[in-house]
C-alpha cells in the first residue's frame, strides 16, 4: 500500500480548537517482513505559524489518526498539517476552522 | 565517464536532499534505542521525576495490539513537549511531540503494541523532565502491521 490522501477536521470545542487529522500511510515495521516505511515528521501550523512539531516512529498505527488541541482560535483560522516519511515522501492538507 | 556522471549525480542528490534533512529533524539515536532506558536517555529524560500531573487515557486491555488508542496530556505548567515510550516494544520510543506557543500539551493517537507493556509518558517543562506510566494489556500483538 502506498501513501495516499489525508482528511482533516478542525472545530472549536470548549474554547479551544480541536484538530483531527487522518493520514493514509502503510506505517510498515521491520517485523512485518516488508520494507520499513513510516512517517517520521508531522507539523501542525495555525494561520501559517508552526504550533506543533512531532517526531514519530513505526509504532504509530497504519493510517495514522491524530487529535491535537490548540489554545483558543476562531472560526476561519487556517490549519495546515504536513508529514514527511523515511523515504522522503510527503503530503499536506489545509482546512479552515469550522 | 559513466562513473564520473554517477558521482556528479550523487553529489547533486546530496545537495538537493540536504536542506530537507536539515528542516525535518528525526532523533535517530533515540528512535533506534532498543531499551526504554536508552530511549529515555536519547531524548534527555533519563532522570525524569515521577508526576501525577501527566494524564494517560488508554484502555486497560487492548484486544488488538495493532491499534491501541492513547490520549496523553500534561497539567504541569509550562509543558513544552510530551514523549511516548512503549517499554516492551522492539523500539520503545513511539513519538515526541513539541508544543509551541498556541498549542496545548495534548495528543491522541493510535499506536502498535507487540505485547502487554507499561506505556511511559514523559513531559518536558521548564528544563525538567517528568514521567508517568500505565500498563496496557494486549491480547493479540500488533507489530506485524
Amino acid at each position: 500500500m502506498a501513501a495516499g490522501p489525508m482528511k482533516m477536521r478542525a472545530t472549536l470545542a470548549g474554547g479551544n480548537t480541536d484538530v483531527r487529522v487522518l493520514m493514509t500511510h502503510p506505517m510498515t515495521t521491520a517485523q512485518s517482513g516488508q520494507a520499513l516505511h513510516f512517517i517520521q515528521n508531522v507539523v501542525v501550523k495555525q494561520n501559517g505559524r508552526t504550533v506543533i512539531e512531532a517526531e514519530i516512529s513505526q509504532a504509530v498505527s497504519r493510517n495514522p489518526v491524530f487529535t491535537f488541541r490548540l489554545k483558543g482560535g476562531a472560526k476561519g483560522d487556517t490549519i495546515e498539517v504536513s508529514w514527511l516519511d523515511n523515504k522522503g515522501e510527503s503530503n499536506k492538507i489545509e482546512t479552515a476552522v469550522a | 565517464m559513466e562513473n564520473r556522471r554517477r558521482t556528479i549525480l550523487a553529489a547533486l542528490g546530496v545537495l538537493l536532499l540536504k536542506p530537507f534533512a536539515a528542516l525535518a529533524a528525526w532523533n535517530e539515536q533515540a528512535f533506534g534505542a532498543k531499551t526504554p532506558a536508552d530511549a529515555l536517555k536519547g531524548i534527555g529524560a533519563a532522570g525524569a521525576a515521577p508526576s501525577k500531573d501527566i494524564v494517560i487515557e488508554a484502555p486497560q486491555i487492548a484486544e488488538n495490539g495493532a491499534v491501541v488508542p492513547i490520549e496523553i496530556s500534561s497539567n504541569i505548567p509550562g509543558t513544552t513537549a510530551l514523549a511516548v515510550v512503549i517499554e516492551k516494544n522492539p523500539f520503545p520510543l513511539a513519538g515526541r511531540f513539541e508544543f509551541k506557543e498556541g498549542a496545548l500539551p495534548f495528543v491522541k493517537v493510535n499506536v502498535k503494541m507487540g505485547e502487554t507493556s507499561d506505556v511511559r509518558v514523559v513531559a518536558f517543562a521548564g528544563g525538567k523532565q517528568f514521567s508517568a506510566s500505565r500498563e496496557i494489556k494486549v491480547t493479540i500483538g500488533g507489530c506485524g502491521g
